[in-house]
């Protein structure tokens, strides 16, 4: 049996008496597309406050390709192969549409302390411009950040995590906030991108069409715990999912 | 914000001003030919302030740089006979910008407030270090800066020299701010101040663009002290006092942070309007100049570059 991409390992997140995440275990293969399922406060955004590092677990362990990464910071998490969008979109909200773009490409190509080339270098133009005109935001490319509509924040936010070109990206509900008419087209375009390149996808999801359209695997969280793990329409058809996630019966 | 024209307009505006202020002694008396190369060399240091502030950080001790730079030079001169700008004013930017990155490690930690007080103290601290030890640095007194020589040649009309040495200077500084700030640290450092959660997430360091910002600053903030030890002739723990890290704070929010050449307007239009309140109001002047800088405050809130780009930004 080869390595997971992404392991999790007993994984225990205590804020004082709320254990936020609850002895979580989660194997992700590579390539694998899992959706992330469960009510407001059941742990679906510590656990990807804990896989990047930006919170600490009380207890157990995170593996990256089979190594340690338990405790680093999200910079060391990131430059590793890990990256992740946010539910409410990270930007430099004061900066325009392509600067915000072409900040990621120079970061990923480890130009961060360089202070003498531009910023605007041609190659850097050609693959934000491309960047941009794939996920539809060259419309919005010179519009300052701040005064973008909260959809294309959205979907900006998530292009900055795929410029980084991960082998695993986690997303914290990447359709939230974007209109019922463009969620659809937001995401034909962004998952068949991950599947070429590879990426393994993992995504928190409150919209079961979605999941059911792009997840190949759902997990669902209850009360810190995973409840379900399997096959999108086996974990979307048991009873007690349906009871504690879709709020049924 | 289009990289090729900028970079044009750049070229061009910064020539036609060279030309201009290379050209301004065969009109001008000498003590205003004095006066312009004093406030473009204190540009120097706001240039170093306004590098800071477009990463949201205001550093209230600029001072401290600006009187180190001052102090190699007169220390050089006074101490070992060394009076060549060509040897003084190098090894000023590098002590400034070795204490910037000594201090900028503890620095870098803080944000806000806590930034803007701490490098208050540090600056304060050099202060008193220069007041107290007397045989070092001349207590209050200071030290007189003997001596001035360019490439070994000790000139007749030396301030016309000092002049254009500080013009070619200033031409030097521009252009290495104005690449540090379409480069990816400067933009970086903008980014430090909107989100450095997203900045870490990218795989970067907000603390390493500070401190290499900072670096950067000092450095750039001691030439301007080394240039200025050169026009007055004359070095006193002033220099450091926060009066003069808070005018460097007051200038560079007078020029604005919107361009490059922004801090050498602000410094300039500063010496001038202080030089005439002065002159027609002594006791007073400095109420002239605080109402000076809320008017600019209140109807130009970019600072003084603003009323240059917003014409331009119109009929787009």
């Amino acid at each position: 049996m080869t390595t997971a991409m992404l392991d999790v390992d007993n994984v225990s997140r205590a804020f004082d008496m709320l254990r936020a995440v609850d002895d979580v275990s989660l194997s992700v293969a590579d390539g694998e597309t899992v959706g992330i399922i469960g009510t407001n406060g059941s742990g679906k955004t510590t656990l990807l406050n804990l896989i990047t590092g930006y919170l600490q677990p009380t207890s157990g362990r995170i593996l990256f390709r089979g190594s340690d990464i338990t405790g680093l910071p999200p910079r060391r998490v990131t430059t590793l192969g890990v990256a992740r969008s946010f539910q409410v979109p990270q930007l430099y909200t004061g900066l325009n549409v392509l600067d915000n773009v072409l900040i990621a490409i120079a970061a990923h190509s480890g130009r961060g302390a360089d202070f003498w080339t531009p910023l605007h270098r041609r190659d850097s133009l050609v693959r934000a411009e491309d960047f941009l005109a794939r996920f539809g935001l060259s419309d919005h490319a010179t519009a300052a950040v701040r005064n973008l509509p909260e959809g294309a924040r959205k979907v900006l936010d998530v292009v900055l995590s795929v410029i980084l070109e991960p082998r695993v990206l986690l997303m914290d509900e990447p359709t939230s906030g974007v209109s019922a008419r463009d969620k659809f087209s937001v995401m034909d375009t962004l998952m068949p991108t991950l599947k070429e390149r590879r990426v393994t996808t993992i995504f928190v999801e409150h919209d079961m069409e979605i999941i059911e359209r792009y997840a190949e695997r759902a997990v669902a969280f209850d009360a810190g715990r995973i409840i379900a793990d399997g096959p999108v329409a086996g974990v979307l058809g048991q009873a007690e999912v349906r009871r504690a996630v879709l709020g049924e019966g | 914000m289009n990289g090729a024209t900028t970079h044009r307009s750049f070229l061009v505006g910064g020539m036609v001003a060279f030309a201009l202020l290379a050209l301004l002694p065969l009109f001008l008396s000498d003590w205003i030919v004095f006066l312009l190369a004093l406030a473009l060399a204190k540009g120097a240091v706001v240039l170093g302030v306004v590098l800071l502030l477009r990463g949201g950080l205001i550093s209230f001790g600029h001072a401290l740089y600006f009187a180190v730079g001052a102090y190699t030079v007169a220390f050089l001169a006074n101490r070992f006979g060394v009076g060549e700008a060509l040897v003084a004013v190098p090894l000023a930017m590098v002590i400034s910008g070795l204490l910037a990155a000594a201090l900028g490690l503890l620095l870098t930690r803080f944000r806000g407030i806590y930034f803007a007080m701490l490098s208050l103290a540090l600056s304060m601290i050099a202060y008193t270090v220069l007041i107290k030890f007397y045989d070092f640095s001349g207590g209050t007194d200071g030290l007189s800066v003997r001596g001035f020589s360019l490439a070994g040649v000790t000139p007749v009309h030396s301030g016309l020299v000092k002049y254009y040495l500080v013009l070619v200077v200033t031409a030097g500084v521009t252009y290495i701010g104005a690449r540090f700030l379409a480069s990816p640290l400067g933009y970086l450092m903008q980014a430090v101040r909107y989100n450095e959660i997203r900045i870490e997430y990218l795989g970067a360091s907000a603390s390493h663009a500070i401190l290499a910002s900072y670096i950067i600053s000092g450095a750039i903030s001691g030439i301007g002290g080394a240039l200025v030890a050169y026009l007055v002739g004359q070095v006193s723990p002033e220099l450091a006092y926060w009066v003069a890290s808070g005018d460097f704070v007051f200038v560079a929010v007078l020029g604005g942070t919107g361009s490059v050449f922004a801090p050498w307007i602000g410094s300039v239009v500063f010496e001038l309007v202080k030089n005439y309140a002065v002159k027609f109001s002594p006791s007073t002047w400095q109420l002239t100049l605080g109402v000076f800088l809320l008017l600019v405050i209140y109807f130009q809130p970019q600072g003084l570059w603003g009323l240059l780009t917003r014409r331009r930004a119109k009929p787009r």
